[in-house]
């Protein structure tokens, strides 16, 4: 999955937050509608689109979408 | 020679109070129940009085089995007590049920500690005893009073469990044959979901609470879910175990006509039936008026989906419980 897909799903994962406000460099955690339930939709997209295991500690890790999606594709 | 065995008849026993979301609510005015409940799929839980105990649920469970079965409780030859909030360190449930319930004293009874695999692990232990001839009509029961281990802040796990009893008779006759088992445990993840302190390892209540990896307090004190590991762990176990029944009961998937899974929340279950690739008509998912009974959720949905005739004479159904321990496990039914 290239870069602007993952970024394009993983906004999709956000229900009041627009897609727009989401990008490469946005430091999700910093959100509003942030949560540990938008974290679980995150990991659940990852596991069904990419086939790849996010922990939370990973989600608390990474400081933007782009960090999140180097380190997902490292695993 | 080696029995067969099979459930004869399910029954369950909600608490008389009911917690509504409207409630939560109240408590908690900035939280955005709605949207949760819409992900959780919890819309109000059942809460064991004060003064009620798994035991007590588990009696009434069973009472309920008697009467809509016309079973004699002088028939029962063993009782299994799934819980993991006995109401005593010691004696074990089991013995006090077995008195309670008019059950001979020639029957064997005795308390696991297992949660959401519970139930599964229970048909494991009954169809063994029944196999061997040990015995023929084995009463399991599973309760859990998890609201009395939630602190009063932690919102999330409080929209989430129910608390409730189920009974269910395994025999060596019923309405459905008990399959092939596939178990499994992973005791590295044993804090993942954990009631710390108030056991031998930390007798003493501690105080003690950080904040976890997603921003929630971890409570030594009360019960603590680190959710995204248990959804990692049941996104791992549960599709390898469900591929692992299907070869164990020499059945493709397409003989699979139901599935009954542990009741955990919405979101998890659905997640897990798309990763296992199964289509939303033949996947149980109801827990909005009851919540996640913990060892008690698949009897309930079996019980819901006899009733309502989703399962039918001829169907093969499976069953999965996954969670703390880590432990897991499942069947498949035959009706």
């Amino acid at each position: 999955m290239e870069l602007n897909e993952f970024v394009e799903k993983f906004a999709e994962q956000f229900e009041d937050t627009d897609s727009s406000e989401i990008t490469a460099t946005t430091n999700y955690r910093e959100l509003e509608e942030w949560s540990s339930l938008v974290g679980m939709m995150v990991i659940a997209f990852v596991k069904m689109d990419m086939g790849k295991t996010v922990t939370g500690d990973d989600l608390k890790a990474c400081k933007s979408v782009e960090q999140l999606y180097n380190l997902i594709m490292a695993k | 020679m080696i029995n067969k065995a099979y459930i004869k008849g399910i029954s369950y026993y909600l608490p008389e109070r009911v917690l509504t979301n409207e409630e939560l609510i109240k408590e908690f005015p900035e939280w955005s129940v709605e949207k949760v409940a819409d992900k959780v799929g919890v819309y109000s839980r059942h809460i064991a009085a004060e003064n009620e105990t798994a035991g007590d649920m588990a009696e009434k469970a069973a009472m309920a089995l008697f009467a809509e079965y016309s079973i004699k409780s002088s028939d029962i030859d063993f009782v299994l007590f799934c819980t993991q909030s006995p109401d005593y360190f010691l004696p074990p449930t089991a013995c006090v049920l077995q008195n309670r319930l008019n059950i001979p004293t020639s029957a064997g009874a005795f308390d696991y500690n297992l949660g959401c695999s519970g139930c599964i692990y229970g048909m494991a232990i009954a169809k063994g005893l029944v196999s061997a001839g040990i015995a023929k009509n084995v009463l399991l029961l599973t309760a859990e009073t998890y609201n009395k281990y939630l602190h009063p802040d932690d919102k999330s796990n409080r929209s989430i469990f129910g608390d409730g009893a189920a009974a269910c008779l395994i025999s060596t006759d019923g309405f459905a044959e008990i399959g092939e088992f596939v178990l499994g445990t992973d005791g590295s993840g044993a804090e993942y979901l954990i009631v710390k302190t108030g056991a031998s390892r930390h007798k003493a209540f501690s105080g003690g609470q950080d904040i976890d990896s997603e921003g929630h307090t971890h409570r030594d004190d009360y019960l603590y879910m680190n959710g995204s590991a248990i959804f990692n762990f049941t996104l791992d176990a549960v599709p390898a175990m469900m591929k692992q029944l299907l070869i164990k009961n020499q059945l493709e998937k397409n003989n699979i006509d139901y599935y009954v899974f542990h009741q955990a929340n919405k979101f998890m279950l659905t997640t897990i039936r798309k990763v296992c690739g199964i289509s939303k008509d033949k996947f149980y998912i109801d827990l909005e008026n009851v919540g996640n009974t913990v060892s008690s959720t698949v009897l309930i949905g079996l019980k819901e989906c006899v009733d309502k005739g989703i399962i039918q004479s001829g169907m093969r159904i499976m069953i999965c419980g996954f969670g703390v321990g880590l432990s897991w496990g499942g069947t498949v039914l035959s009706i």
